[in-house]
Order: structure tokens, then C-alpha cells, then sequence
């Protein structure tokens, strides 16, 4: 279908490098993120695309020797999240992450979701109620959780666990959601409820997510970037990738010819 | 198309089998085509049955097909060319059986002119020459898709627009036939739907050309006046 207008930018990696100390992992990124989309990153293991999701909420920032070159322009206030004039704790705020594994806090299931919100200086019961409320219903959650809202987060089931982690990072409002490989601890039920849940939030919420499984990024995505050896080989809408990728390497990986 | 193996070579062996499958009911809906018009020419009856009875063969090869594209697919999810390669096949084979069918129509209805007492050679003229364009359609189609090559068919697409002009001219010739003589109305319909299914194997063929495109460079060119380059 021709019949598309580019949405707008969320965000935008410009000739964007990484360093771990001195090993190069990314090699002058060039990438969109359009607004209230989804897009996937895909590519084989040690290929950056963890590195590269990462920098966006400045995880890096961590450890000593990790070093960025280039930027990442965050719209629409075009601020560079790597400029280091740019307070890491901030950026966190707009940019919420969710794991792998399921990370609840050993605190209750409510207290989970409000830490974001006390982190921040609120305190009013009403607001924290209000809030919480708010972020486990559009994680989809809610309706299991509602009646026991004291138990202790890590009881949950796995499932419930993550979508418990993605109503924490609900909980402050971000404007973008980063998702590395959400879905790679949980059986197809749970993943199922999860990719549900990533089609309902990209309505308010722009969203990059890093998976393993191809079919995932092709039934959740509408982009997906390919990236090998810390290069973005190939960005395009998700139909195109899986239909006809326009360069053999992309064609490799997602018909599983790589070696 | 993609000719580095999968790390599955599981799914290679299938993906080949799969080929070779299409290439074999190929074969004989050639054999039937070819058959039909050897028929049409000679009026060796006998041959009609062997036609009707490869047609079941042809069926069953078009189920076979199906069922092991459904498999894969429910198995190895595949994508881009390897999803082409497989919606390609599945149309494929349909078009195939399609021109299979054609072919038993016309030694049908080269029984019937000849269980009648009549030469089919008198009236339509051009008919033969009409269907060997065809059964050349088929062929080159079918090499195209054992080669991937789409050039040949581009050459095949480009071919059906003679066979359809060929076909308009031969129905002119047979209603002055009719109009002269009415005694040959009867055997000239049965060569107007003879030379109409021939002309409907030419549509299949480039059908099976326009997949081959599809597969190998991912450009739906049905319906449209694009050509494959």
C-alpha cells in the first residue's frame, strides 16, 4: 500500500556511536522512531541491539569507560538525550523500560507501581491511588490484581509479573517505552496478553522493542530495523522486511540462512 | 532469490521437494496439452483417455502441493522470498490444474468431431498453429519457474498477447464458415470452445509467469499494465 504519510519523529539516532570501553558495539546509527508506533529491532545475538536500546534511557551511563558519539535526538523538544548536560534520572522519567526477566521489587504489588510517582516527590494518597490505578489498567492488569493490591509483587505469576513491570513503568507517564525482549521468559499465553497489550498502548505511547523472535516483531511492529555487527543494515515498514527486504542480509537472517 | 541453504536443512529438503513437485505436475499438464493437440491433428482417440487419466493425477499432485504449503507454513513461518516461493506455488498449482482441465475439454471435443464423422483440420485453420503458441507459453513458463528466470517470463507474458489476437482472428474465420455454410455450424462450435480452452491455457501459463516475477522480486504485476523487466 502506497497510500501512507510518514508519521511524526519521537526520536532520532544520528550517526550514533558506542564504545564499551574500546570494543566499537555501534557503528554510526542512523534510525527514526515515529511517534505512537511500534518498532522492532531484530538481529542475531551480540548484534547491538540491546546496546542500542539501552542508550536511549542512558543505561550506559553505569559503568566507567562506556562512551557515546553522535546523537539521540528526542522530539518535540529535540533535546540530545546524550548530551551530558541532560540529567540521566529525567530522561528515565519520559523513557520507561521493561526487561527481559521480570524484575518486580520485593514490595507490595501497589507500592511497585507508585515507587516511579514517590521517586518523584508524590505523596498525596489520592493522586498515588489514582495513578496506580490508572497504570495497572493499561497494563492490562487490573481486573487480576485489584482485590489484592497489599500481596507481595513477586507472588505473581510470570506473566503477571510483567505486565505488573510494564504498569511501572506506566506509572510516571513516559512518552516512550523500550521493551528488550519482553516476552522471551513467558509461555504463548502470557506473550499473547503482552503483544495485546503493546497494540493498546501505542495508541498513547511510542514504543522500540528488542526480540528474538521474528514472528513477534512481525505481528507487533510497524517498523523493524535490522541490525548485525552493530550496524543498522536495514529499517523499513514491517510488511516490506517481511516480504521483501531490500538487502540480502536482512533476507538471510529472517528466512534463517544465517550462519 | 535466495540460494544460500537454511540453517534448518530440514527446511531446504522441503522447500526442494516442494519445487519439484510443481516441476513434475507441470510436466504433465505439458504432456496433456501436448497430447490434446496431437489429438486434434490426428484424431488418435485412444490418446483421450490417457489425457482424462493423467488429468486425475494432476489433481491429485495439486492436493499433494497444497497440503505440504499449508504444513510449512504452520511450520517454518516462512517469510519474505521463501513466503513468496510458497504463495507463489500455491497459485501456481491452481493455474496449472486449471489449463490441465483445459486440455481434457479439447480432446473431448476432438472425440466428439470426430465420433461425428468430420475433420476438425477442414474448418479451424489456424487452431493448430494457435495451440502450439500455447503449449510453448506453457513450457517456457514452467522452465521460467525452474530457473527463476524472469526475463523468460516477461517473454511469456508478453507471448499471450499473440495467442489472444490469434484467437479473436480464428472465431472471425469460423462465423464466415458458419455464415457461408450451415451445415458446419455444429463442428465449428465445438472448435470455437476447443480454441477457447487454448486460448485459456495461455492465460494460465502467464499466470504461472506473473507468480514467477512475484516470487523472485516480491512485484505483484497481475491486473496491471506493468511488465516484468
Amino acid at each position: 500500500m502506497q497510500i501512507h504519510d510518514t508519521p511524526a519523529l519521537k526520536a532520532e539516532a544520528r550517526n550514533l556511536n558506542f564504545y564499551y570501553s574500546e570494543k566499537q558495539a555501534l557503528k554510526g546509527i542512523n534510525m527514526p522512531i515515529y511517534d505512537k508506533k511500534v518498532t522492532a529491532l531484530i538481529g542475531p545475538s551480540g548484534c547491538g541491539k540491546s546496546t542500542y536500546l539501552r542508550s536511549f534511557n542512558r543505561m550506559h551511563d553505569l559503568y566507567p569507560g562506556n562512551r557515546y558519539e553522535g546523537e539521540i535526538r528526542f522530539f518535540p523538544d529535540n533535546t540530545n538525550l546524550l548530551s551530558p548536560d541532560v540529567d540521566p534520572i529525567e530522561v528515565r522519567m519520559r523513557i520507561g523500560m521493561v526487561f527481559q526477566k521480570p524484575n518486580p521489587f520485593p514490595k507490595t504489588i501497589f507500592e511497585n507501581v507508585a515507587y516511579g510517582l514517590r521517586v518523584r516527590g508524590e505523596n498525596n494518597k489520592r493522586t498515588l491511588d489514582d495513578k496506580v490505578e490508572h497504570a495497572l489498567k493499561g497494563a492490562a492488569i487490573w481486573d487480576e490484581v485489584k482485590d489484592r493490591l497489599q500481596d507481595m509483587a513477586p507472588n505473581l505469576s510470570g506473566g503477571q509479573q510483567q505486565r505488573l513491570c510494564i504498569a511501572r513503568a506506566l506509572a510516571t507517564d513516559p512518552e516512550l517505552l523500550l521493551f528488550d525482549e519482553p516476552t522471551s521468559a513467558l509461555d504463548p499465553i502470557a506473550t499473547g496478553a503482552i503483544e495485546e497489550l503493546v497494540h493498546e498502548l501505542k495508541k498513547r505511547v511510542t514504543i522500540l522493542i528488542v526480540t528474538h523472535n521474528m514472528q513477534q516483531a512481525a505481528r507487533v511492529s510497524d517498523y523493524t530495523a535490522y541490525m548485525y555487527l552493530g550496524e543498522m543494515i536495514e529499517f523499513g515498514k514491517t510488511d516490506q522486511i517481511f516480504i521483501k527486504p531490500n538487502d540480502k542480509r536482512t533476507e538471510d537472517y529472517i528466512t534463517g540462512r544465517m550462519g | 532469490m535466495n540460494d544460500t541453504q537454511h540453517l534448518s536443512s530440514q527446511f531446504d529438503d522441503e522447500l526442494a521437494r516442494l519445487r519439484t513437485h510443481v516441476l513434475q505436475m507441470g510436466g504433465l499438464v505439458e504432456t496433456q496439452v501436448s497430447a490434446a493437440i496431437d489429438a486434434y491433428s490426428t484424431g488418435e482417440v485412444a490418446s483421450i483417455k490417457t489425457i482424462v487419466e493423467t488429468d486425475r493425477k494432476v489433481n491429485e499432485l495439486e492436493k499433494a502441493i497444497d497440503d505440504d504449503c499449508a504444513h510449512i507454513i504452520a511450520k517454518r513461518q516462512p517469510t519474505a522470498s521463501d513466503l513468496r516461493l510458497i504463495l507463489g506455488i500455491s497459485k501456481i498449482v491452481t493455474d496449472l490444474e486449471r489449463a490441465g482441465d483445459e486440455a481434457k475439454k479439447i480432446a473431448k471435443g476432438v472425440r466428439r468431431i470426430y465420433e461425428n464423422g468430420h475433420l476438425p483440420g477442414q474448418y479451424g485453420v489456424g487452431v493448430r498453429h494457435l495451440a502450439e503458441a500455447a503449449l510453448t507459453m506453457v513450457r517456457r513458463a514452467l522452465d521460467a519457474f525452474a530457473r527463476l528466470d524472469t526475463p523468460q517470463a516477461a517473454d511469456v507474458i508478453r507471448a499471450d498477447t499473440d495467442v489472444d489476437a490469434e484467437f479473436k482472428s480464428i472465431i472471425r474465420q469460423l462465423i464466415t464458415h458458419m455464415m457461408e455454410d450451415p451445415r458446419t455450424i455444429t463442428t465449428s462450435i465445438e472448435i470455437i470452445s476447443i480454441a477457447r480452452a487454448i486460448e485459456r491455457i495461455g492465460d494460465h501459463a502467464k499466470n504461472v509467469s506473473e507468480q514467477v516475477v512475484f516470487i523472485v522480486e516480491g512485484r505483484d504485476i497481475r491486473h496491471t499494465k506493468e511488465k516484468a523487466q
